[in-house]
């Protein structure tokens, strides 16, 4: 019986969703799984210690999040381990000795099927992908302590404003394109994001980032976050191969574009075509009928 | 300050992929090769420190084949000094063994700073500039999209879920680079003329097999066919209706 290391996270004392998400993937690669969390973000420290538990307790894998913490400890971690990971995995599987992971490449243009040979293998795996399943939601993962942080030391975490998802863990996406016109013009989605009770992010493509208009971590695409959330709703967005790859993984996609030939609405379930700020304040009111 | 950026060839983010006939990699006919644009960041970054600096030394590394000299030739043409190529005929599938290689390479030098692109958008792996720093036994920050640095410290913010850190670090360091650090250059004519007769070494590296190795790679699932539901807001009771009973996330 193999046994695999799930590497959880956690803010504020709780564990963030990621975690049940890893514990399942984790899962799949061996019939036991131990959960850690690390007692403090002190990345030096925290990967010692994590290296340490994986190599002392003889696991097939350790399994992280692809989030912006796991990827910055992961490689720490396997580095130390001589192995390099399996980043952003969407599947994993055993097949003979090997664990087959599988990855989007190319930002979502293509997948890639990898066999990781080393002993452990170390893998980490996409967000919102792995549904968690019963056994991840019982988990109570050990504390491993961080004896020393280390040179880089976290002096502060500043919270994004109260109120916003971020995009790259949003179960809903209202991403604005060069459709919107004028910065101020994106208030439209922030009502209709609001309107879905605190579950959705306002994304953006990258014309509207490169043009100053919202933050870089708000872009979708190639150069951007890679997003899969259950719904994504595309406003006044062209639909460049770019800022496809980035959304194509998404459960649902809707458009909203003026332009009826325009590529968005080759990827999306659901289009209507019109002018969009007459069309989002209408399905703002709707959805606020449901949420009312 | 004496910085090296290392960098990468990647296909171009508007490439339409085919896959080889191998089944395991990219069909490069017709593809448009460009320096990873997480890269361009880092080179960005590299050259005004040393601008502010006033003195110091940009070296530009690349893993990769032959034709990343014209990677190399781009950074150069934008004003770093002089060019390490560690020329493979395969890149490596498996991250560990390029930071091997670059750490081999680095460790014949002595840098302030060391910077990478937070990711290639080729392969999405994210890694390597982490690994590079583990193997140096260097202080390493991640996905840095502000640096502010004095004397022999820095303080980075990188983005995390649903906030920024702030992160303080010694020099000498490696640093993995976001988008939002800087607005990197164009090359100019003098530049790209410049170019031409600055250094670049070449330097024939083998990459052992690694640990990871591809299987296959695929076109992306095809998603079902979509349809218009309706113009104008008129539409909007309908799109309810569809998300609510088809798709069901409402």
């Amino acid at each position: 019986m193999s046994k695999v290391l799930a590497v959880l996270e956690q803010r504020d004392g709780t564990l963030r969703k990621v975690s049940f998400e890893v514990v399942t993937a984790a899962g799949r690669l061996g019939s036991a799984v131990d959960a850690v969390v690390c007692s403090s973000n002190a990345p030096e420290g925290c990967a010692t210690a994590v290296a340490e538990r994986a190599r002392s307790g003889g696991y097939r894998a350790v399994v992280f999040a692809a989030t912006a913490t796991g990827r910055d400890l992961a490689p720490r971690v396997a580095a130390k381990l001589g192995v390099a990971v399996a980043a952003d995995v969407t599947d994993l599987a055993i097949e003979g000795d090997a664990i087959v992971a599988t990855r989007p490449v190319y930002a979502g243009k293509a997948t890639q099927k990898v066999r990781v040979l080393g002993k452990p293998g170390v893998v980490s795996v996409r967000p919102n992908v792995f549904t968690p399943n019963a056994q991840a939601s019982q988990v109570k993962p050990e504390t491993l302590s961080v004896s020393s942080p280390g040179r880089v030391v976290v002096r502060e975490v500043k919270p994004a404003p109260a109120g916003t998802v971020d995009v790259a863990e949003a179960q809903i996406i209202i991403s604005g394109g060069r459709g919107l016109k004028d910065p101020a013009n994106f208030k439209v989605l922030e009502e209709l994001a609001k309107a879905f009770g605190g579950r959705a992010a306002v994304g953006a493509s990258r014309a509207v980032v490169d043009a100053g208009w919202r933050a870089h971590a708000d872009q979708v695409g190639q150069t951007g976050k890679t997003v899969s959330p259950s719904l994504y709703i595309a406003v006044g967005i062209s639909g460049a191969i770019q800022h496809l790859a980035g959304m194509r993984t998404s459960k649902v996609i809707v458009a909203i574009n003026k332009d009826k030939d325009a590529p968005i609405f080759k990827v999306a379930d659901y289009g209507v075509v019109g002018d969009l700020f007459e069309i989002v304040p209408k399905l703002t009111e709707e959805i606020r009928k449901l949420h009312g | 300050m004496k910085i090296v950026v290392c960098i990468k060839r990647v296909p171009d983010s508007e490439t339409r992929v085919k896959i080889a006939t191998d089944g395991k990699s990219l069909d490069e006919a017709g593809v448009k090769f460009v320096m990873n644009p997480y890269d361009e960041f880092a080179v960005e970054e590299a050259l005004r420190r040393k601008e502010k600096a006033g003195a110091g030394e940009v070296v530009i590394v690349a893993l990769g084949l032959a034709a990343a000299q014209e990677t190399i030739r781009t950074a150069l043409a934008m004003g770093a000094d002089r060019g390490v190529l560690l020329q493979t005929d395969k890149v490596p599938a498996d991250s560990f063994e390029t930071a091997r290689l670059i750490a081999a390479e680095l460790k014949t030098g002595t840098w302030d700073l060391i910077l990478f692109g937070r990711m290639a958008i080729d392969d999405y792996n994210h890694q390597v500039g982490v690994l590079v720093a583990e193997l140096l036994g260097l202080p390493c920050v991640s996905a840095v999209s502000h640096l502010d640095l004095d004397g022999s410290k820095g303080v980075a913010e990188r983005e995390i879920e649903g906030g920024i850190e702030v992160v303080e670090f010694p020099l000498p360091a490696v640093l993995t680079v976001d988008k939002g650090l800087n607005e990197p250059r164009y090359p100019a004519l003098k530049g790209i003329m410049a170019a031409k007769k600055k250094p670049l070494e070449v330097k024939a590296v083998q990459a052992g097999a690694g640990a990871i190795e591809v299987a296959a790679l695929t076109p992306p699932p095809e998603r079902k066919e979509g349809r218009i539901v309706g113009e104008g807001a008129g539409a909007v009771p309908e799109l309810i209706r569809v998300l609510r009973e088809e798709a069901k996330v409402l």
